[in-house]
This record gives C-alpha cells, sequence and structure tokens, in this order.
C-alpha cells in the first residue's frame, strides 16, 4: 500500500525530471536559417529531409523524425551537441563513414541542428 | 501567395504586377544585359502592346455582336457595301498593318545582330550533349586551348563569336539576358555571338526539347572584367593539379581504378574519357550536372552515388564505391580548382 502512494505522489516529480533535460539542453541556433543552410550545404542530394524542396537523397538515411530518434549515426546518443559535431566532422567520429566534411562553421550548425530538431 | 489568393486580394492588376516581376533576374529576356538581348526586348515590348489592343478590339467587337442581337435594331441588317468594307478592314487592312511593321523591324534586326565579327573575336565551341553543354575555347588558328563544361566565361564589352553544334539531338542555346535562341543542329555548324554590356551572371538554358532532362539542361554564363576573363582563361588552359596530399592521391586512383576515367578526362592524368564533362577543374566551377545543383562537397557526393536519382536518365551510371573510397575521390575532386 505505501508502496503504492508513494508511487503516485511521487510520479509528477518523475514527469518532471524528463522536463528538466530538453531544458538544459535547448536546441540552439534559428530554424529558418537552418532550412536554408540546408540547401545550400546540398544535404538533400544524400538524405531524404522533410519540408526541404528537392531533398529527397537515397544515399543516406531518411532524416524523417530525426528529432525522435535515440541515436545517431548508430554511433552517438541524439543530443543537440553531438548532433552539431555530427555535422562538422562525421568522419572524427566514425572513420569508417561515408558522409564527406561539409565544412560546415559552428554557427551554421547551430542553426542546421535548430532544424533538424523540429522534425519530430 | 498562389496566384489565386493574389487574385482575390488584390484584383487582376495584383496578379499582373506579380507577372512582370518575373521580367527581372538571370534567364529573363526582357531584362537585357547586352545590345542583341537589349534589341530583342525592345521588338517585344511593342508586339506585346500592339496585340494586346489587337485582342481588346476582338473582344469588344464579339461583344457588341453579341449584345446588338438583343435590341431591336438588329432586325437592320448590314448593306452588302458595309459588310463587304468591314471585311476588307477587319480581315485585310487591319492584320497587315499590324504585322508588316513587326516583319520589317524583326528583319532588320536580324541583320543587326547577326552582322559579322572581326576575325581576331573571341571563339566558343559549345556542343549541345544529353543533358549538358561541352565548352572548347578557340584560339585564332581555331584549334582547341582550354576544354570545360556547362559553364562559359566572357570578357565584357567585347563581341563574342559562339560555334554551336551537336552530336546528339537537336538543342539550343539561349541566354535569355544576352542573345536570341539559336539551334544547334546535328550535322551542322550554326553560328550566334553576344556582347555583355555588364559582369554579371547568367542562367543559360536549352530552348529545344531534347529530351527526358531537357529542363535541366542548363548552363552558368559569367560576363566579367577583361583581366579576370584572362587569369581565368589561362588557368583553364592549365592541366590538373597534382594531389598535395596523400588521401588526394588516394582519391585520383580510386577515379582512375572506377572507371569514371572511361568517360571523363582530367588533363594531366591518364583520364581522358570523352563522354562526360571535362573534370581537370572541376572545383572551379559553380553548378554541378548543367547547373543542376550547386558545387558543394555534400551534393557532390550525392551525385557520384545516386546520379540516377538527381538526374533521372542521364549517362551516368552510379559508382559503387566504399565509403573510405567516396572520400577519399570527393576530396581529390575538391582539390581541382
Amino acid at each position: 500500500m505505501t508502496a503504492k502512494y508513494l508511487f503516485i505522489l511521487l510520479s509528477p516529480l518523475l514527469l518532471a525530471t524528463g522536463c528538466s533535460k530538453d531544458e538544459a539542453e535547448p536546441p540552439p541556433g534559428d530554424p529558418a536559417k537552418g532550412k536554408a543552410l540546408i540547401r545550400d550545404y546540398g544535404c538533400g542530394s544524400c538524405h531524404a529531409i522533410p519540408g526541404i524542396p528537392g531533398a529527397d537523397g537515397r544515399t543516406g538515411p531518411s532524416l524523417e523524425r530525426i528529432a525522435r530518434r535515440v541515436y545517431l549515426a548508430g554511433v552517438l546518443p541524439n543530443t543537440p551537441s553531438d548532433m552539431m559535431r555530427w555535422i562538422r566532422a562525421p568522419e572524427a567520429i566514425d572513420p569508417r563513414t561515408a558522409m564527406p566534411n561539409m565544412g560546415v562553421s559552428e554557427s551554421d550548425a547551430h542553426d542546421i541542428t535548430a532544424y533538424l530538431y523540429t522534425l519530430k | 501567395m498562389s496566384l489565386k489568393k493574389v487574385y482575390r486580394k488584390t484584383g487582376w492588376l495584383g496578379a499582373v504586377v506579380l507577372l512582370l516581376t518575373a521580367c527581372e533576374g538571370s534567364q529573363s529576356a526582357l531584362d537585357p544585359a547586352g545590345s542583341a538581348a537589349e534589341l530583342i526586348a525592345r521588338l517585344w515590348w511593342p508586339t506585346l502592346f500592339v496585340a494586346t489592343l489587337v485582342t481588346l478590339l476582338v473582344l469588344t467587337l464579339l461583344a457588341v455582336a453579341v449584345f446588338r442581337a438583343h435590341k431591336k435594331h438588329a432586325e437592320l441588317p448590314l448593306s452588302v457595301r458595309q459588310s463587304r468594307n468591314l471585311v476588307i478592314a477587319g480581315g485585310i487592312i487591319l492584320p497587315l498593318a499590324a504585322t508588316i511593321p513587326f516583319a520589317l523591324s524583326s528583319f532588320s534586326i536580324g541583320r543587326t545582330i547577326h552582322a559579322p565579327l572581326p576575325d581576331d573575336a573571341l571563339t566558343v565551341e559549345v556542343i549541345g550533349k544529353q543533358w549538358w553543354w561541352e565548352v572548347h575555347y578557340l584560339d585564332e588558328a581555331g584549334d582547341r586551348i582550354a576544354t570545360t563544361a556547362n559553364e562559359i566565361h566572357i570578357p565584357v564589352d567585347e563581341p563574342i563569336r559562339f560555334l554551336l553544334s551537336s552530336d546528339n539531338v537537336i538543342h539550343s542555346f539561349w541566354v535569355p539576358n544576352l542573345q536570341g535562341k539559336t539551334d544547334m543542329i546535328p550535322g551542322r555548324t550554326n553560328l550566334t555571338s553576344m556582347t555583355a554590356d555588364e559582369p554579371g551572371v547568367y542562367r543559360g538554358q536549352c530552348a529545344e526539347y531534347c529530351g527526358t532532362q531537357h529542363a535541366l539542361m542548363a548552363f552558368l554564363l559569367v560576363a566579367e572584367a577583361p583581366e579576370a576573363f584572362d587569369d581565368w582563361l589561362a588557368h583553364q588552359r592549365q592541366p590538373a593539379r597534382e594531389p598535395a596530399t596523400d588521401a588526394q592521391a588516394r582519391g585520383r586512383e580510386v577515379f582512375l581504378e572506377a572507371e569514371c576515367a572511361d568517360c571523363h578526362t582530367i588533363r594531366g592524368t591518364p583520364a581522358d574519357g570523352e563522354d562526360g564533362p571535362d573534370l581537370t577543374h572541376i572545383a572551379s566551377r559553380q553548378t554541378l550536372a548543367g547547373a543542376t545543383v550547386p558545387n558543394r562537397i555534400g551534393h557532390l557526393g550525392g551525385w557520384i552515388t545516386d546520379p540516377q536519382h538527381i538526374k533521372p536518365g542521364n549517362k551516368m551510371p552510379p559508382s559503387e564505391l566504399s565509403p573510405e573510397e567516396l572520400q577519399t575521390l570527393l576530396g581529390y575532386l575538391e582539390s581541382l580548382e
């Protein structure tokens, strides 16, 4: 009995901890700029990316609902900072990847990441 | 905003204004940047004006005829003489008056545009391919001195001669801001010329349906200061630069081993294929695949691995490269400035 009440009492707390992670690491950057940058860098030649005209590539994985993925490229936890690391230097994280280093600047990676996290 | 919404909000005027904004830009005959295009635009506007007047006149007469039938004097038919005069005025005099001046100015503009060029004018040979443009620069003896693709540079304020041909189907060479379209016909060489008055990057487009990817058969025409052009041409004449790193050297090996060289030339290497674009200075170009996508490493990677998805039906097969081979190949091609 006590355990059950304790659980009911504590469950809002448990839910609240689920919120804190998002608050600690909010998606940085400007999604609208990110959208334009994704076109400029040519991400869509290899990836299907919802919302980007012409981005229907088949070489790499689709980025549909990428914000909901648990892992990035199968090797990183899916967090904004890891997403940025992957975008900027994929070969530094996985030397066997086919994804090229596109010379993305830090601020561009911020914006691209912001757009990708709108894909829920 | 859709055209329909514009119409609902602002009426016809808004929609017309929106259509006219399409007149400006890097691929518009109504935004001339050279003398030939200027003359063509000067003929186009009066043609639109007169054609609009004639259309309005005819529609008004039609409306008069329709409403006349509902009125009493409809029972008073025109006399034979009146009918005859109406046919002569509307069927003979009006069409001739409307078309003869245009025919004459069209002939006269054609003569001006196709006036012979000085013998020492820069000559560029352009060959229409399915679906891209092979470009050669010729010296005064007519020998090819530099080869590129899908991007033509010219100096401003100089008349340039273009020799146009095709070895497959009929294409048409057209830089709307600079000259009138000229067909490229297998078995013959057509001549056109252009002079750019202002530096700029203009878009050229195939103007004769030539197969599946006709719409994506485009190129850039870069008009620049004569000194900048001379530097560019001198650079394009050079063979490809040697790999600067081990990774680039490995990329060149991949290029030569992976059958890329069967179709592409990189001057200064054993790669001498002639079916596809010359890649000696590919990194110096602004676009890829006939101005289909910008020349960025992301697009280049997607193009090499899956060209049939980006431009279905084109002659480039997909490459089966390991990720490591793709990475080094991209690094090498990016170094070919």
